[in-house]
C-alpha cells in the first residue's frame, strides 16, 4: 500500500499507522466467527430500530381487551399482551428505545469523557486534579445506582433515562483518554507537532486521536450493550420508560404476573434482550480481539 | 504506608461528603415531595405540621446541616415509608436476607468461577474450555434478571419443583442463587483464565518446568500464586457490588432485602431511607477498595502505592 501525497509530512507518519491498523481489524474481524455472528444479530437489531413502522405487523399502543393474553398464533407470532396489544410489534418498537438509549449513551460518553479526558491528561496541572476528584466522586457509589437514584429525582422518560444512564457512562471513557494521553504526549511525534506551532485542539484531534482510537472504540462498541442493559433495568423496576413507549425491560416486569400459564409473555421479551446484549458482546469483544496486538495469544 | 492510608482515608472522607451534599441537594431540589396531596387531600394546618415535625419546612442547607448532624451520632431518621421504626432498625431488619443472598452468591461464585478458570487454562482449546468460555461470556453477557425469569419459567411454571420468589426457606434460595452469581462467577472464570493463560508463557514456569518440576507443582506453585494476584484488584471490588446491588434479583424473586427496599423507596421519595442507603453503599465501595489496594501491595511487593490506584 503506497502513501497518498498529504498535505504536511508530520501528518503522513501516523496517518500510514493507522491506516494498515484498521484495515488488519476489518480482516481479523471478518475471520472471528463469533463476532460475525454478533454483527448479523446487531444488523438485524438495527434494522428493527430504524424502521419499525415496516416490520411491526401491528401498531404497539393500540390495546384491544377482546383478545387480550392470545397465546402465540399465526395473527399474533408472540401473542398478546394483559391488555391485547400485539407482543411482536412491542417488541420490535422496544428494540428501538432500548438501542436508542446504548447508542445515545456512548455517543454522550464520548463527548462528554474524551474532551475532559483529553484535557486532563494534556495540560495536567489543576485541570487535571479537578477532573480526578470529579472521577472519583462519581465513582463513589455503583454506578446503576447512581442512575436510580436520579431516576427518582427526574422522573420517568426516554430522555431522563438516557441522562440517568450518561451521567456515569463518561467515566470509563474520560480515564481512558486520560491515561491515553498521558502515554503518547512525550512521544517524538507530538514534540515536533508541537515544536512547529500546533495548537491543543489541532494536537488533539489530529495526532493524539487517531492514536487513541483503538481502545476508545473498543470501549465504547463495550458500553452499548451496558447502557441497554441499564434501562432495561430501570425499566424493568419501573423507574424507565414511560408508557405508551415500549421498553422491553418494562415488557418483562409486566409479564411477572402471568408467567403461569401465559409463559410467551416472559420468553420473548427476555430472549430478545438476552440476544441483543450477547450480540452487542461479541461485536465489542470482536473488535478487541482485531483491535488489540496485545491480545492476540490469549483470545 | 501509614501516610498512604491516611491520605487515602481523608480522600474517603472528601468523596464521602461530597456524595452526600449531591444526593441531599437532588433530592431536594425537584418539586414533589414523600407529603404531596394528589392521593389524600390534608388540610394546611396538617401539611405544615407533618412537613414542621419532619423538618422539610426550612431551607435545604439547615435541613443538611441537621441532617449530617444527626447522621454522625448514627441518627438517620425516621422511614416515611414505615414510620413507627427508624432507619437503622430497618436496614438491620432488611440487610440479613441481602447478605444471606450476596454470602451464598459470592462463596459459590468464587470458588466455582476460580475452578472453572484453572480449568480451561489448563485445557487450552479443549471442549472444557470452550464451554467455560462459552458459559462465561452467556453469564457476562445476559442481565441477571433475565436468567431469573428463565429458572421461573423453567423450574416453577413448567416443572413445579421450586418456589417462583420468597425468602426464608432453603428451597427458596436456589434460584436467587443461581441467578445472581452467574455474573460474578463468569467474571472470575474469565479473569481466572486469562491471567493463567499469561502466566504459563512467563519466563520462571519455562524455568521452572526446565528444571524437572512436576505439571501439579508449576500450577499451584508458580502459575496460580501469579495468577491470582490481578485478581484482588478485579474481584475485591465485586463484594460490595454484590452486597448492595442485589436489586433485580430481589424484585425477581421478591426477598426482601435491602435492594428491594431501596425500590420502594425510590417510589416513595423516602428522603431518609434512600439516603442512608446511599451513603451505606458509598461507604462499602470506598472501603473495599482501600482494603483491595492495600492488600494488592502486601501481596505483591513489587506494587508500590502512590496516588489513588482506582485511577
Amino acid at each position: 500500500m503506497s502513501a497518498e501525497p498529504r498535505p504536511s509530512a508530520a501528518a503522513t507518519e501516523p496517518a500510514i499507522v493507522q491506516r494498515t491498523l484498521w484495515r488488519n481489524a476489518a480482516r481479523s474481524f471478518s475471520r472471528n466467527r463469533l463476532a460475525m455472528v454478533g454483527l448479523v444479530v446487531v444488523a438485524v437489531l438495527v434494522i428493527c430500530a430504524v424502521v419499525p413502522f415496516l416490520l411491526a405487523p401491528q401498531s404497539y399502543y393500540k390495546a384491544s381487551l377482546i383478545d387480550n393474553l392470545q397465546f402465540p398464533s399465526a395473527r399474533h407470532w408472540f401473542g398478546t399482551d394483559q391488555v391485547g396489544r400485539d407482543l411482536l410489534s412491542r417488541i420490535i418498537y422496544g428494540i428501538r428505545t432500548s438501542l436508542l438509549v446504548g447508542f445515545s449513551v456512548q455517543a454522550i460518553a464520548f463527548v462528554v469523557g474524551f474532551p475532559l479526558g483529553a484535557a486532563a491528561g494534556l495540560r495536567g496541572g489543576w485541570i487535571d486534579w479537578l477532573v480526578l476528584r470529579l472521577l472519583e466522586i462519581m465513582t463513589a457509589v455503583p454506578g446503576f445506582l447512581f442512575a436510580l437514584f436520579l431516576m427518582t429525582v427526574l422522573g420517568n422518560g426516554l430522555i431522563n433515562v438516557i441522562i440517568a444512564i450518561s451521567v456515569t457512562s463518561w467515566i470509563d471513557v474520560c480515564r481512558l483518554t486520560r491515561a491515553q494521553i498521558l502515554s503518547l504526549r512525550e512521544r517524538e511525534f507530538v514534540v515536533a507537532a508541537r515544536s512547529y506551532g500546533a495548537g491543543d485542539w489541532r494536537l488533539v484531534l489530529r495526532h493524539l486521536l487517531p492514536h487513541a482510537l483503538p481502545p476508545l472504540v473498543i470501549m465504547l462498541a463495550l458500553g452499548i450493550p451496558n447502557a441497554m442493559f441499564a434501562e432495561a433495568g430501570l425499566s424493568f423496576l419501573g423507574v424507565g420508560i414511560n408508557d405508551p413507549v415500549p421498553s422491553l425491560g418494562k415488557m418483562v416486569s409486566e409479564s411477572m404476573a402471568y408467567l403461569s400459564p401465559y409463559w410467551y409473555m416472559g420468553v420473548f421479551p427476555t430472549v430478545t434482550i438476552a440476544l441483543a446484549m450477547l450480540g452487542f458482546n461479541f461485536v465489542g469483544d470482536g473488535l478487541r480481539d482485531a483491535l488489540d496486538p496485545t491480545m492476540y495469544n490469549n483470545a | 504506608m501509614g501516610r498512604y492510608i491516611l491520605r487515602r482515608v481523608a480522600g474517603l472522607l472528601f468523596t464521602f461528603l461530597i456524595v452526600s451534599i449531591i444526593t441531599f441537594s437532588l433530592m431536594h431540589s425537584v418539586p414533589g415531595g414523600p407529603f404531596d396531596e394528589n392521593k389524600q387531600p390534608l388540610p394546611a394546618a396538617a401539611k405544615a405540621n407533618i412537613l414542621h415535625k419532619y423538618g422539610l419546612d426550612k431551607p435545604v442547607w439547615q435541613q443538611y446541616v441537621r441532617y449530617m448532624w444527626a447522621a454522625v451520632h448514627f441518627d438517620f431518621g425516621i422511614p416515611f415509608q414505615s414510620p413507627t421504626e427508624t432507619v437503622q432498625s430497618l436496614i438491620a431488619r432488611v440487610w440479613p436476607a441481602t447478605l444471606q443472598l450476596a454470602a451464598i452468591v459470592i462463596a459459590l461464585s468464587y470458588t466455582l468461577g476460580l475452578l472453572f478458570g484453572i480449568v480451561a487454562a489448563v485445557r487450552q482449546n479443549s471442549w472444557i474450555d470452550h464451554a467455560v468460555t462459552a458459559a462465561a461470556t452467556m453469564g457476562f453477557a445476559v442481565p441477571n434478571f433475565v436468567i431469573g425469569v428463565w429458572l421461573i419459567l423453567i423450574f416453577s411454571v413448567s416443572l413445579h419443583w421450586l418456589p417462583t420468589g420468597g425468602w426464608g426457606h432453603p428451597v427458596q434460595f436456589i434460584m436467587p442463587t443461581l441467578a445472581y452469581a452467574a455474573a460474578p462467577m463468569a467474571l472470575v472464570a474469565r479473569y481466572t483464565r486469562v491471567n493463567m493463560l499469561e502466566s504459563m508463557r512467563a519466563d520462571y514456569v519455562r524455568t521452572a518446568r526446565s528444571k524437572g518440576l512436576s505439571e501439579s507443582q508449576i500450577i499451584v506453585r508458580h502459575i496460580l500464586k501469579n495468577a491470582l494476584v490481578p485478581l484482588i484488584t478485579v474481584l475485591g471490588p465485586q463484594i460490595p457490588n454484590i452486597a448492595t446491588g442485589s436489586i433485580f434479583i430481589e424484585s425477581v424473586f421478591r426477598v426482601p432485602g435491602l435492594g428491594r427496599y431501596f425500590v420502594t423507596s425510590t417510589y416513595a421519595r423516602d428522603y431518609p431511607m434512600i439516603m442512608a442507603t446511599m451513603m451505606l453503599a458509598a461507604f462499602l465501595w470506598g472501603f473495599v477498595y482501600l482494603v483491595s489496594d492495600i492488600l494488592y501491595s502486601l501481596i505483591d511487593p513489587r506494587v508500590r502505592l502512590t496516588g489513588s490506584s482506582r485511577l
